[in-house]
């Protein structure tokens, strides 16, 4: 196996913070890590990088105690070090920021930061050792965060600041950060790296895993490749270059474009007017957006997660009432809770590819020839008769489409449960792209994807676009909203922040309007 | 209706909460550790029988009482078998639970004593006697405070003022103490207890072993304080009505208490028929009385009377998972 | 994913579970001084010796089909309806109140309606937990537990104080016409010649069940209603992804519910020819045990109503000849819910292990 190559300018005596030999582990069939080998060394920045489901999140969970490794052992601080549970991980130093957090929402800062750390059995005498903490940390690292407030007031880029507080008050020497940028700006993302590297000038060792190739150009110091269970490589990252990584990564030349002609937009199908969400908690989640989509475009609408994109799906696919103006196809459409459900959307038209498809776009214990025909059927095509469907005939034409979209095993008997996460998808996008929509909604067509699938999502969708249908493209990735956008939206606090076109615009300007900063803004 | 009658009602009121207490306190801290536990009324039942029929046999009411928080602390660990080690269905265990305590209870009350599902009754040091405070004669004599000091505080079974006495304490472990925190975060969000390197699965066991002890100090009131013995199907339905108190007290201690006297009101009143007569001059039917704590229930369920969110991890088995 | 293969997972898990149960039943039977063996001997005699036996023992499944049934579509929409005690105390109320209102001319009227009025008042019992469910979030298991106890306090009254004829001191109804008189299997089994105990209640009721549950077969999985019921069921975001309404989902699973549960009074009451306190005798409960061993299909349901029709039956003679109560039935009972139900994975988790163990070595030689 590729052994790391940076010890040789440090001097034997430094044992390596971490130190993995030999780690496997898989679940079922699946080998999600195969014979790891890794070393980081103490006061560094180490970065984790490769696909979804390529195993880093495995490895890291291993670490954490989490998973038990069917094979191999974990070295920290050069003694071989038995990690069982998250216990023995915090004892041996180790510390871990989740890509979901875990913190009690309903908790204060300072009840999260204790809970499981308490100095006794009474509570008072550990809330006021950590309140004092807290001071001290926040001055050192920019970590500032109110210590009484509730978590669930927090912003999410505060909420991390916990996440991290609450490793350090736990003494840890080792940081892992699991994807920790995907729920952040742009700007907060550069404060955190401001905050990792003060950790690391202060002796930390910080193992940062990600998918994205700017963030450990940025701030890594060493950078070890995962593909497929399988660490590729480990190379200093000032020795390397994006495009290195990205065939690192990928295993072939990787398609950095989407191969499609020009859009033509014809006329106007949908046209949204000043649509507002109220959310149960009395929260604003959509405040006045105003779209128009015309046929034979994608619009895409960018933005960091949370900032109203699902709710806005959520209203055009029926899940959610809305207050505003609704056209579609020149017919208005009461928006409001009460007329509206996603039988009405797709009566007219309108299809929709859930952002969750495992939450909402399929049934997992039904059938796939079921799931085929879920939200659709009450289609006259489906019925045998007035009270009984036809289910040969949704059996057969399932068959078809899931030839058609390349699902494996193309087999309708099979319960959904039981395909990977990419044909999962294709049966949810063959479901409703074979429809013929006039308008297909769409939100992280590719999430959780293996890449050879992602290229075939892609190059459907850009095919229903050349067939003059309108697209409304949501994705919290913005490389995918770029290679495949006709003109792009920016979301940030339930507004559009802006339009742009792809080709007069840079993930530096959308940056900014994901950040909620305008050009006006900027420009002053 | 005159005071003392009145006393008299809120006297009732007073030994018909503390069983729905008990229960009360223990589905709230099951509850807030993230299980559900509808399988009170079966901890209550079985608790009911075999503190009776213990004692009954031994003669002490404390040998009694152990025997009863034996079974039902035992019943909790079916609970938590189920729940937690097996991840099942918590309804469906609790139900289960309630249908082993009560065909167990009967099918054992008719072999050990075979007077038809009962135990013999209870007397002497078998039963929880009541006791009377200091000075409660004396003072007996005194309009209204001394009466109600000698009518309603005093002479009630220990297990009354142990009942009243938990809600404080319960205050204090769920919120000011480690174990309280860890607890409600568990009720919360398992995974952020778990990642903060506690045992999940130890901490809910403990909880429902507390649930267990709590719902058979309710069972082994209800045989050997409120009644003398036990009796089938005694526990009629107080193990739900104490889960419905829990929802309206929001899950928390004190308002626990209150709800709980709320419904040992209504109780009360469908003991005194006559004095309902009195104050509404209607003839209420008697059946319409026994149903009312029962409708009052499903009033309170509805939310007429406030909106309550439940621990959030509540139901949910804890699977690891990243 | 799915390691077990669907026979093991439909037949063997449940006969496994059951076979728990019955084993510490035996148990405590050998605790309570008989011979399990001998008890069961008891039983089969008692139940399935004669056609008298038998007689009873379909009695009792057609009650535990129909409430089974109730509990089954409950299921299938994720709901758990404990209530179907309650319900067919108001079916019986139903049923009861359309035999006495007309002096029936035949039974072949009498029957289909009292089919509906069981079913309606059944229906209209279990609407208002679903609505309040539906609209207001109150937590169904409990208010169904306490629209029981409700339903039985109603029971009481209407009958101590305004069913009961003048002059009787029975909290009972008068009895119901001659027309109400339902075709036994003595009457059925006759008109082919074949002799059957005249004295047993099994009546033509147990084809009506048999036929609820073909109906409940075409309605789960072959109606757009019962494919909507199951996505609910399976999971609330994607129905209303799919923009199938949970509020509708959750009042018309239960109204299905309730009226398969009320439907069960054509079989108990008409069978007793008046209404008395207490006509369901806890079928409801049982329903629930039914449901959950007869994994929510009709078929599971049948075979799974006829086991505890038989213990059913055969509990009581043990009562009779061994000093054992009735309430062994709920002991039961409840040991099946909690095997089949709760401790499922107790069950299937080794299994599953087995399997896999029996598959890997296939897997590489191939």
């Amino acid at each position: 196996m590729s052994e790391s190559s940076e010890t040789a300018g440090r001097p034997d005596a430094v044992a390596p913070a971490i130190e993995l030999r030999g780690i496997s582990k898989s679940f079922g069939h699946v080998q999600a890590n195969k014979d790891i080998s890794m070393r980081v060394m103490p006061g560094t920045i180490h970065g984790i990088i490769g696909e979804n489901g390529a195993g880093k999140s495995t490895l890291m969970s291993i670490l954490y105690g989490f998973y038990k490794a069917d094979a191999g052992e974990i070295l920290v601080g050069g003694t071989k070090t038995d990690i069982p549970d998250s216990q023995a991980a915090i004892a041996a130093g180790i510390g871990m920021v989740f890509q979901h957090f875990k913190l009690v929402e309903n908790f204060t800062v300072l009840e999260n930061v204790i809970l499981g750390a308490e100095d006794g059995v009474r509570l008072k005498p550990s809330l006021a050792r950590a309140r004092s903490l807290l001071t001290e940390l926040a001055r050192e690292y920019e970590l500032n965060v109110d210590p009484d407030e509730r978590i669930e007031d927090l912003s999410v880029g505060h909420q991390q600041r916990v996440e991290i507080l609450k490793a350090l008050y736990r003494h840890a020497d080792i940081l892992i950060l699991d994807e920790p940028t995907g729920v952040l700006t742009p700007s907060e993302a550069d404060h955190l790296f401001r905050i990792l590297k003060g950790l690391r000038d202060e002796g930390k060792t910080i193992i940062l895993i990600t998918h994205k190739l700017r963030e450990i150009m940025d701030v890594t110091d060493t950078v070890s490749v995962m593909r497929r269970g399988e660490m590729t490589a480990t190379v200093r990252t000032s020795g390397t270059n994006p495009q290195e990584l990205a065939e690192l990564m990928v295993g072939r030349k990787v398609l950095l474009r989407v191969d499609k002609k020009k859009a033509d937009p014809g006329k106007k199908v949908l046209e949204i007017e000043d649509l507002r969400v109220v959310d149960d908690d009395g929260v604003e989640r959509l405040k006045g957006i105003s779209l128009d989509l015309r046929q034979g475009e994608i619009l895409g609408i960018a933005g960091v997660a949370g900032n109203g994109q699902s709710e806005l799906l959520q209203v055009l696919g029926g899940c959610r009432g809305a207050t505003g103006r609704i056209r579609l196809n020149g017919e208005e459409i009461d928006p409001s809770d009460h007329v509206l459900d996603g039988q009405v959307w797709r009566g007219r038209g309108v299809s929709h590819v859930p952002e969750d498809r495992q939450r909402e776009g399929l049934i997992l214990d039904f059938f796939a020839w079921e799931n085929m025909a879920f939200g659709y059927h009450h289609a006259p095509e489906y019925q045998k008769s007035r009270w009984l469907m036809d289910n040969a005939a949704i059996r057969r034409e399932s068959g078809k489409k899931m030839e058609r979209f390349d699902v494996r095993p193309p087999i309708p008997e099979l319960a959904a449960k039981n395909f990977s996460g990419g044909n999962q998808q294709k049966i949810v996008l063959a479901r409703e792209i074979e429809r013929d929509p006039d308008v297909l909604l769409v939100g992280q067509p590719t999430r959780g994807v293996d890449i050879g699938a992602i290229e075939f999502i892609h190059q459907q969708i850009v095919e229903l676009r050349d067939r003059g249908k309108a697209i409304l493209l949501l994705s919290v990735e913005l490389d995918e909203i770029l290679s495949l956008a006709d003109r792009i939206a920016v979301m940030f606090d339930g507004q559009i922040m802006g339009e742009r076109m792809p080709d007069q615009t840079n993930e530096h300007e959308l940056g900014l309007l994901m950040a909620g900063i305008t050009d006006t803004a900027s420009a002053a | 209706m005159d005071f003392l009658t009145l006393l008299q009602v809120l006297d009732t009121t007073v030994r018909l909460a503390t069983p729905l207490l008990f229960a009360c306190l223990a589905g709230l801290v099951c509850e807030r550790a993230g299980i559900f536990d509808i399988g009170l009324e079966g901890k209550m039942l079985a608790s009911a029988f075999f503190s009776a029929a213990v004692a009954a046999i031994s003669g002490s009411v404390w040998i009694g009482l152990l025997a009863g928080v034996m079974a039902s602390v035992a019943l909790a660990g079916v609970h938590g078998l189920a729940s937690i080690t097996f991840r099942g269905n918590q309804l469906i265990s609790g139900v289960a639970i309630n249908f082993l305590a009560s065909g167990l209870t009967v099918l054992i009350a008719q072999d050990w004593f075979g007077q038809g599902g009962r135990t013999p009754s209870l007397s002497g040091g078998a039963r929880f006697n009541e006791i009377k405070l200091p000075f409660a004669d004396l003072l007996s004599g005194l309009p209204y405070i001394g009466q109600s000091y000698a009518e309603l505080f005093s002479g009630h079974s220990l297990l009354v003022y142990v009942g009243f006495l938990t809600v404080p304490l319960t205050w204090w472990v769920i919120f000011r103490t480690r174990f309280g925190l860890r607890l409600r975060a568990a009720g919360e969000n398992p995974e952020a207890v778990d990642t903060a390197g506690v045992n999940v699965i130890r901490l809910r066991y403990t909880a429902i072993a507390i649930c267990g002890l709590l719902c058979g100090l309710a069972g082994v009131y209800l045989a050997t304080g409120l009644q003398a013995g036990f009796v089938k199907e005694m526990s009629s339905g107080r193990g739900f009505i104490a889960l419905a108190a829990l929802i309206f007290a929001k899950w928390r201690p004190w308002y626990a208490l209150f709800s709980c006297l709320l419904f040992g009101f209504f109780q009360a009143l469908s003991f005194r028929p006559d004095v309902v007569k009195a104050v509404t001059s209607l003839d209420v039917p008697g059946q319409l009385l026994d149903a009312l704590p029962y409708i009052l229930t499903v009033v309170i369920l509805a939310g007429f009377v406030g909106k309550a969110i439940p621990p959030r991890a509540g139901g949910e088995p804890y699977v690891k998972e990243n | 994913m799915t390691v077990l293969p669907k026979w093991a997972d439909a037949i063997l898990i449940p006969l496994l579970s059951i076979l728990i149960s019955f084993v510490i039943s035996g148990l405590v039977i050998l605790y309570l001084g008989l011979n399990p063996f001998e008890a069961l001997r008891l039983m089969v005699t008692g139940a399935l010796g004669s056609s008298y036996g038998w007689g009873y023992t379909l009695f009792y499944t057609t009650n535990f089909i129909f409430t089974g049934l109730c509990a089954a579509i409950a299921f299938h929409a994720r709901l758990f309806n404990i209530g179907g005690e309650g319900q067919a105390t108001l079916g019986g109320l139903g049923v009861a109140l359309v035999c006495l209102a007309v002096p029936w001319p035949h039974w072949t009227l009498a029957l289909p309606a009292a089919l509906i009025g069981g079913a309606l008042f059944g229906a209209a019992w279990a609407f208002i937990p679903a609505w309040l469910q539906a609209r207001r979030g109150s937590h169904i298991v409990i208010t169904t537990i306490m629209f029981n106890y409700i339903a039985a306090a109603l029971m009481v009254y209407l009958l101590v104080e305004i069913l009961k004829p003048e002059g009787s001191m029975d909290p009972a109804t008068r009895r119901f016409g001659p027309g109400a008189e339902l075709p036994l299997f003595s009457d059925i089994f006759g008109l082919v010649g074949i002799p059957f105990s005249s004295s047993a209640p099994a009546n033509i009721s147990f084809f009506i069940a048999l036929l609820a549950c073909l109906l409940f077969w075409l309605l789960v999985w072959r109606t757009r209603l019962g494919y909507e019921i199951r996505a609910y069921g399976h999971s609330e975001t994607a129905a209303d992804y799919a923009g199938i309404s949970p509020v509708r989902m959750i009042i018309i699973a239960m109204i299905v519910s309730g009226a398969l549960a009320g439907c069960m009074a054509i079989n108990s009451v008409m069978a007793t020819e008046r209404l008395v306190l207490n006509s369901v005798e806890g079928a409801g409960f049982i329903g629930l045990a039914v449901a959950l061993m007869g994994r929510s299909h009709p078929v599971g349901v049948i075979l799974a109503a006829l086991l505890f029709g038989f213990l059913y039956q055969g509990g009581g003679e043990l009562a009779l000849w061994a000093n054992i109560p009735r309430e062994l039935i709920i002991l039961i009972q409840g040991l099946v819910i909690l095997f089949t139900g709760a401790l499922d994975n107790m069950v299937r988790m080794p299994l599953e292990r087995i399997f896999l163990m029996i598959r890997r070595p296939g897997r590489q030689g191939a």
